[in-house]
């Protein structure tokens, strides 16, 4: 069992989750509600991390986050170390790779609430920021819960992206996935078996968890 | 001008607005209007939730919007019932209205929101979120809502159209009750004739975005100003004639209408020889008797075929077709209509009284000449 792994794992899932909905909110109350153009587009931009292959995905953001681009030598003269291959840079693919699972279901949750009860907040005083706080956010909950809980289990569980971008270097950007596979490589058998289980139980209790909460939204 | 609600509207798309509204401080207006007619467009741009493109809008000498400036809905101090209400569905009912009452110290919310709820026939219900509440609940919480705010002014936006008729009802009693208290402007949306007669003090009557006409709501219905807003009024007994002559001086208006003279009240601004439109409210409307000739039958008598005859009750709605003319129709008690032996396919003399026949500006004429009751 690879302890380090999974811690490495869950903190990569934590830090996505802290820096990606928050950004995943606004993105997804402006698909809901902004009239714009080219809306399809953006949303099918949004979606593209669901149906590109991992390996695609992985090395475009490894030829945006290496030394020869902007990004990488921005990141290089002021952290003074590589992006690629970093923590950092794992935590930046694992935000582009985790956009669909965070931004969708906040989406529809806002999608859902009625234009009407905006507007009856603003008409009763209520500031943007009151009338998000107070009105929006509680009506959403449900659907930003659920953009939490997939957006963590669904990094605990990416392995090509993180193949492709962060390599395999223990404590920096092994994560349990590639600990798992790594083990199988070395006939592991005892230690994949565990570390496969734990991370079955981890995600059945997640994707549980957010049926869970769609069931009691169908409901209330 | 300073006191009450002034609106002036302006824009083309998406629904095109040329309406004029002003409400006084304890007045009820209605706008009256078929289904998009802009009435709602009206009361979002008075709420700061829709930007016109010209205009003005003014509440108690405050401005509000003049193109230039244009306050968001959060500095106009009004309140708005939504026709879906609108309430907040996570929140109590308690909880809904104290949420509008944020200009209140934090300390004396609760005190408001249950006052207000109370004012709405609503105690005791504090607690429940909208869904454990019925729909006429529902109506009181928003208006309950509407009011925390102390608004400048009230909108009220089809506020029983989704509600029974037994409910409705009580609600109008409660909203009739509830200006005595509050003395401010409020303006109802509808498109309830009745409910509109029954309510407001004023009425403004809309179509395709443009005020046609505004005045008391008993004087719209016996005088509207042109064809178009009697058929929005839904009035019977509209017809075309021509202007024979004015009689100033004996008050009537003559005019050539199927063949026959008729007598009107004087109508002035029309020249001899202009093809008006004209409407007689079916009270004014006089069956001959048959038996015994009564007085008052000298007075623009009409002879035609009687085509309908239809009973409800108590009365019997008669439709007599005079020429080539639309029917002419009547009510009349159904045992009248019994004693008179009154079938279809009969002949049948009526009395168009001069006093109740009102001349209008026929569609399509310049408009202008009529425009305010």
């Amino acid at each position: 069992m690879d302890w380090s792994a999974f811690g490495l794992s869950l903190e990569l899932a934590a830090w996505t989750a802290l820096l990606l909905v928050p950004i995943g909110a606004w993105i997804a109350r402006e698909l809901a509600w902004r009239p714009m153009a080219g809306k399809a587009w953006l949303e099918a931009l949004v979606a593209l991390p669901l149906v590109l292959p991992p390996t695609v995905l992985g090395y475009y953001l490894l030829s945006a986050f290496g030394g020869g681009s902007w990004l990488g030598q921005a990141y290089q003269s002021i952290a003074g170390r590589p992006l690629a291959f970093s923590f950092n840079g794992l935590l930046l693919a694992s935000m582009v790779f985790n956009l669909p699972f965070a931004v969708q279901p906040m989406q529809r949750a806002f999608e859902a609430i009625p234009q009407e009860v905006r507007e009856a907040a603003w008409v009763s005083g209520l500031s943007r920021w009151s009338a998000f706080r107070r009105v929006e956010l509680p009506l959403a909950w449900p659907g930003i819960v659920s953009s939490l809980v997939l957006t963590v289990a669904h990094t605990v569980g990416e392995f090509g992206v993180v193949l492709m971008m962060g390599g395999n270097i223990p404590g920096e950007t092994r994560t349990i996935s590639i600990a798992i596979y790594d083990r199988v490589q070395a006939f592991d058998e005892s230690a994949a078996a565990a570390m496969s289980a734990m991370l079955l139980a981890f995600s059945l209790l997640a994707i549980g968890i957010v049926y869970a909460l769609s069931d009691r939204r169908r409901r209330a | 001008m300073s006191a009450g609600l002034y609106a002036r509207l302006e824009q083309e798309a998406p629904i095109p607005l040329a309406a004029e509204l002003h409400c006084a401080p304890g007045e009820l207006a209605a706008l009256v209007g078929p289904s998009g007619s802009g009435k709602t467009t009206i009361l979002r741009c008075i709420a700061g939730l829709h930007r016109p493109r010209a205009g003005e809008v003014r509440c108690n000498g405050a401005l509000w919007y003049d193109g230039s400036i244009d306050l968001p809905p959060q500095e106009r101090r009004v309140g708005l019932v939504f026709q879906s209400y609108a309430l907040f569905p996570h929140l109590s009912a308690l909880g809904n209205v104290m949420l509008a009452a944020g200009h209140v110290p934090p300390g004396q919310r609760e005190a408001k929101g249950r006052a207000l709820l109370e004012l709405v026939n609503l105690a005791g219900l504090e607690g429940r979120r909208p869904a454990q509440l019925s729909g006429g609940q529902q109506q009181r919480v928003a208006l309950a809502r509407a009011l925390a705010r102390d608004p400048e002014a009230l909108l009220l936006d089809e506020p029983f159209a989704a509600v029974d008729r037994v409910t409705r009802r009580k609600l109008q009693r409660e909203l009739a009750l509830l200006r005595e208290r509050v003395r401010i402007p409020i303006v109802l949306v509808t498109h309830d004739l009745d409910e509109a007669r029954v309510l407001a003090d004023s009425m403004t009557i809309l179509h395709h975005g443009k005020t046609l006409q505004r005045g008391v709501p008993g004087e719209i219905l016996a005088r509207p100003c042109s064809a178009e807003v009697a058929r929005l009024l839904d009035l019977g007994n509209l017809f075309e004639a021509v202007i024979l002559e004015q009689r100033p001086e004996s008050n009537r208006t003559l005019l050539e209408w199927s063949g026959t003279t008729l007598e009107a009240r004087h109508a002035p601004g029309f020249s001899p020889g202009e093809r008006v439109s004209w409407v007689v409210a079916p009270e004014y409307v006089i069956l001959h008797r048959r038996d015994r000739p009564s007085q008052g039958e000298r007075e623009n008598p009409v002879q035609g075929i009687v085509e309908e005859c239809v009973s409800m009750g108590e009365t019997t709605s008669v439709a007599i077709r005079v020429g080539d003319q639309p029917w002419l129709t009547m009510n009349i008690a159904t045992h009248h209509a019994r004693r008179n032996q009154l079938a279809a396919g009969q002949t049948a003399t009526v009395t168009l009284l001069a006093e109740g026949i009102h001349i209008m500006q026929k569609d399509g004429a310049q408009r202008g000449r009529a425009a305010r009751a």
